[in-house]
């Protein structure tokens, strides 16, 4: 059992950060960036290809950080792999020694910097997951028996601010059926709003982290806003980015307190930091939560 | 009906360099709706191949462009043209100009872009709701196609990513899924289609290239 699954089972309130591998082979920063996680939270996710912008990989990634002392979470997408190969990733986690998976659909390629690529969307995050979960029962999507069986703590994810939210919520039914053991938030800013879906999700009975993506300027979260789907930073919290003279310390302060008056509601807390890992002691100190 | 596009002008005559005298073939059908090879386009092609110093030895409208037989039966009664031509130039889609090249031996280069399997709004104006994958599952997803009109093709249900109901890969459209719920609502499908099994392509059903060959004085009914 991974630290993350225990921490979700034993009804702990869990944390986990998410790194982003570098464009490149230097992953200096990236394993910089963990150390200031290390004691902090449950287990970090690695990004695949975010934004479908190329980079290097989740799995290496991943082995990396395990072999560095950490637990990480593949994040794992159906955009540029078929069924195949994401299956033979998923039993190359588990030999590597990673069993947390996150299953996403993942961007469109067009969003990125290679808008020229072929999208895959083989299977989705729904039939990626039954594809983990029959791995585990000893089989591939084929039908074939294998030769030792994995084990995984499998995720995915779900948007409380989508519009309208039932969709949402009939997906997630659709993955937790599938498989999926634990979910993990796009970035929530409004604890009512997120009130209103965890009421929604309650019959699921599923563990659910609260995700929030740490601001860095009024910009950053105007530009979500408009951009980024089921995102809705309140109008309160963009002020006080603007009128901040210390962005970092009111970022912190609006983080740590969105977990504290969510915490009841969740049961844990992922922060996407865009590079800010370092900030992430300090927001969990405010915030009050220890691992 | 196959949507097309005409290539840029430039990138036309730039596959024409070596060539002096072209014989020009175009379609009766879906590029004469897409107004990409129809008598009107063939004709301004004409000119304007003409103006760039290219000699026309002929030209012909086929009925449809992408049918065999009928090519080789108009190549016949224009044999003298195309002879002498040192190519083809084809203003059809991507089937057309290989049925032009397959019945007449000669070189071709298409004029046009093929995109999609279209179907009609209004005049002018096409849209993809089909991707010919071989599988149909509209019945399932209330008439509505989520392999082609999701730009990620998604068959369990939307992704996260629409702003106000539409796609966040191309604001003009849609979200598939957003309309297939209301539908599946609307018809009383919904909890159905929840509880239905996770959705798989089989892309087996359409290993390209595919052919299909329909048995003499068999309804088209399958039975299994």
């Amino acid at each position: 059992m991974t630290a993350l699954q225990q921490a979700l089972s034993t009804e702990k309130f869990a944390v986990t950060a998410e790194v982003a591998p570098p464009k490149g082979v230097d992953t200096t920063e990236m394993m910089n960036n963990a150390k200031y996680l290390q004691g902090k939270v449950h287990a970090i996710n690695v990004t695949d290809q975010q934004s479908s912008v190329m980079r290097l990989g989740s799995l290496a990634s991943c082995r990396l950080l395990k072999e560095a002392g950490f637990e990480p979470v593949f994040q794992l997408t159906t955009r540029d792999r078929n069924r195949i190969a994401l299956q033979s990733d998923l039993l190359s986690a588990f030999t590597l020694g990673i069993e947390n998976v996150l299953c996403l659909t993942g961007d469109h390629v067009t969003l990125g910097d290679h808008p020229q690529a072929k999208p895959v969307f083989d299977l989705d995050s729904v039939s990626l997951l039954m594809a983990a979960k029959k791995l585990q029962q000893g089989f591939d999507l084929a039908g074939e028996e294998l030769e030792g069986t994995p084990t995984f703590h499998l995720g995915a994810v779900v948007t409380p601010g989508y519009e309208p939210m039932e969709l949402q919520v009939l997906k997630m039914e659709r993955k937790v059926r599938s498989g999926a053991q634990f979910f993990q938030t796009q970035a929530v800013y409004d604890p009512e709003e997120f009130r209103t879906f965890m009421k929604a999700v309650t019959e699921l009975c599923v563990p659910v982290m609260l995700g929030v993506v740490l601001l860095k300027s009024a910009g950053m979260a105007r530009f979500m806003n408009k951009n980024i789907a089921g995102v809705n930073v309140p109008p309160w919290i963009i002020k006080a980015m603007q009128e901040t003279d210390d962005k970092v310390a009111t970022s912190i302060k609006i983080t740590a307190r969105i977990i504290r008056e969510t915490r009841e509601m969740c049961q844990g807390v992922h922060l996407m930091t865009m590079g800010w890992e370092r900030h992430v002691p300090a927001i969990l100190d405010e915030a009050n939560v220890t691992i | 009906m196959i949507i097309t596009k005409a290539k840029p002008f430039p990138e036309i005559l730039q596959s024409l360099e070596r060539e002096k005298t072209i014989f020009l073939v175009g379609c009766s059908e879906c590029a004469t709706v897409c107004k990409t090879g129809g008598e009107e386009e063939v004709q301004a092609m004409r000119d304007r191949l003409q103006q760039e110093g290219k000699v026309i030895s002929g030209q012909v409208i086929l009925d449809p462009g992408c049918n065999l037989l009928e090519a080789k039966k108009e190549f016949r009664k224009h044999r003298e043209e195309i002879t002498h031509a040192d190519s083809l130039v084809v203003m059809s889609c991507g089937g057309g100009t290989q049925i032009a090249q397959e019945a007449s031996g000669k070189v071709v280069h298409p004029t046009n872009n093929t995109l999609f399997l279209g179907t009609v709004k209004r005049f002018g104006q096409f849209q993809q709701y089909c991707s010919m994958c071989g599988n149909c599952v509209l019945d399932l997803t209330g008439g509505m196609c989520p392999m082609t009109r999701c730009a990620k093709g998604l068959l369990n249900g939307p992704c996260g990513g629409a702003n106000d109901g539409k796609c966040e890969v191309n604001p003009d459209n849609d979200c598939a899924w957003i309309k297939i719920y209301d539908r599946l609502r609307e018809i009383g499908t919904l909890e159905e289609f929840i509880a239905s099994p996770v959705q798989l392509h089989d892309y087996s059903v359409n290993t390209k290239p595919t052919t299909l060959l329909l048995e003499r004085g068999r309804p088209g009914m399958e039975d299994k």
